[in-house]
């Protein structure tokens, strides 16, 4: 079992979140998220689904607005903020999709320049390609270059999904269940690749998942999400070394090795 | 999520009428803002007028040239019988360019393109293709929507001039099999009838059509919800409405160009 490489955490905060009401009509899905976030920390959120977690992180990234609560990101509260200082925020902000949502009609080299030759202005040709191939050879997947999305296995979008954000040098990565869907040797490669990301990138990271295998290799504090609230918090032995109930049935549903 | 129905201001339909009704407004509001704010995604825009224009090519060349045969064949025993068979050159033209060829091209667009639209940013919504461009600080909608509406606004009044152009062909075809006619004196004899007017409410309708088809399918697709199933709604949608709205719009065109004349 591969554990988070011993890694500088900060003191400093990069997400502070407190007291934060999300509802849907008559479907109150967060009620009352209070998580802080240290730098180079990564921190992953546990829940079952449906629990508000896409949600969470949603808000933290501004593609939603929160009904109630302050959501803090380096620094910069992230619901007030004025169309252009968003669009700034979220160049420090990787944000690596459930189905990776890479863009179908482009290649993988399309794909990831998209975000880099409308945010960076006067790049050259070669200044382009050399971004892309460094990114791509981060993850490992040089030999993709010129293949469309639909070519790639579930694992390999994942990852170019992931180069994308790392292209803009991310100060703060959100996975949204980075493992799902995968068979168990792509998930370990997965595990080790966010915490390849985090050493070389220096990123402060949300790892959502309800894979614990994906938790415990990946996460320094896990958190748990439990009808709109987290009702438990620590190091993966912390969280499970409990007599609680719905943290034992979570336990056994979703562990194993 | 039942909602008393109390909470309505009229009824549940109609409210959510009226709620579509300024949500597209709002969203036809951001297309004006946002088309004439900062660079235009130049190479996607022609891209788009690629993939909306130059495509559809094949399938409106051959409507529109048998649309002008036909009618052509059509029109020829009632002229006959007052013997004013010479005339079946204007007539026809008078036909296709003022009514058949943007109805036509637009109704063929409305489902080819509108549908495609429609799928497009539809999928690429439920699949939060749209939300990763907008993480990545990319304004999805300049890149997805601006440049589709523009695209067919620009190509519809195009393919429709070709229609007619097209139409006018078949319908020279007809006419030189069964009349005396060369194309020099076929198209001199459309066009003895043809006014400015006729020519520029054309281009205005197709103009007009070629947005409608844009912006609906781009305001089904971009805000489509609830997974796959959204998306074949959305594109079904978009060739519904955007029909309906076309046909509503040529009815106020024609009374006014009418009163123009
Ligand atoms: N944009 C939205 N509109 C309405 N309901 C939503 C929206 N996004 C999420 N929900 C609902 O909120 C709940 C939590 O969703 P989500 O955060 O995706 O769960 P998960 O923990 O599995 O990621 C779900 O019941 C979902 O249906
Ligand atoms: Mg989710």
């Amino acid at each position: 079992m591969q554990q988070p490489t011993s890694h500088p955490i900060g003191t400093e905060k990069a997400i502070s979140i407190r007291n934060l009401y999300k509802s849907f009509g008559e479907l109150h899905v967060l009620r009352g998220v209070d998580l802080d976030v240290f730098k180079g920390e990564n921190v992953v959120v546990l829940g079952r689904s449906g629990t508000g977690k896409s949600v969470l992180i949603k808000i933290i990234a501004g593609l939603l607005k929160p009904d109630q609560g302050t959501v803090q990101v380096l620094n910069q509260e992230v619901p007030s903020l004025s169309e252009k200082q968003l669009r700034e925020l979220r160049l420090k902000i990787g944000f690596s999709f459930q189905n990776s949502a890479l863009y179908d009609s482009m290649t993988v080299r399309e794909n990831l320049e998209f975000p880099l030759v409308r945010n960076v202005k006067n790049l050259s040709r070669s200044e382009i390609n050399r971004a892309v191939e460094e990114v791509l050879d981060s993850v490992g997947l040089s030999q993709t270059i010129n293949q469309m999305p639909s070519e790639l296995s579930g694992g390999q979008r994942k990852r170019i999904g992931i180069a994308r954000t790392l292209i803009m040098n991310p100060e703060i990565m959100l996975y949204d269940e980075p493992t799902a869907g995968l068979d168990p040797i792509t998930c370990m490669e997965i595990n080790e690749l966010i915490n390849e990301v985090r050493e070389r990138y220096h990123t402060s990271s949300i790892i959502i998942t309800h894979d614990l295998t994906c938790a415990k290799a990946t996460g320094d504090r896990l958190a748990m999400l439990f009808d709109g609230q987290f009702i438990r918090e620590g190091t993966f032995e912390e969280v499970f070394e409990t007599d609680e109930e719905r943290i034992k049935s979570f336990y056994d549903y979703n562990f194993v090795e | 999520m039942r909602r008393n129905s109390r909470d309505y201001v009229i009824t549940r339909r109609i409210d959510n009428l009226l709620l579509n009704f300024y949500e597209a407004y709002m969203f036809m509001g951001r297309f004006f803002r946002e088309a004439f704010r900062g660079p235009l995604e130049f190479q996607e825009l022609v891209k788009q007028c690629y993939q909306i224009g130059y495509r559809s090519l094949p399938l409106i060349s051959l409507t529109g040239f048998i649309t002008g045969m036909v009618f052509t064949k059509q029109s020829r025993p009632s002229l006959m019988e007052f013997g004013a068979t010479s005339w079946l050159p204007s007539l026809v033209s008078i036909a296709i360019v003022r009514a058949l060829a943007p109805l036509i091209t637009s109704l063929i667009s409305a489902g080819k393109v509108g549908s495609s639209i429609g799928a497009e940013l539809g999928s690429m919504r439920v699949t939060e293709q749209i939300d990763a461009m907008e993480v990545s600080a990319v304004n999805p909608f300049k890149f997805l929507v601006v440049t589709r509406v523009l695209a067919s606004t620009i190509s519809i009044p195009i393919l429709s001039f070709y229609c007619a152009f097209v139409g006018l062909m078949g319908s020279f075809l007809d006419v030189t099999l069964n009349e005396e006619t060369n194309i020099v004196a076929f198209f001199e004899k459309a066009f003895e009838q043809i006014t400015f007017l006729d020519i520029g409410s054309a281009l205005f309708k197709a103009i007009a059509y070629g947005f409608t088809i844009g912006m609906v399918g781009c305001y089904k697709g971009y805000n489509a919800t609830q997974g796959t199933q959204g998306v074949g709604k959305a594109a079904n949608a978009s060739v519904v409405l955007s029909m309906f709205l076309i046909f509503l719009e040529e009815v106020a065109i024609v009374q006014i160009t009418n009163w123009m004349r």
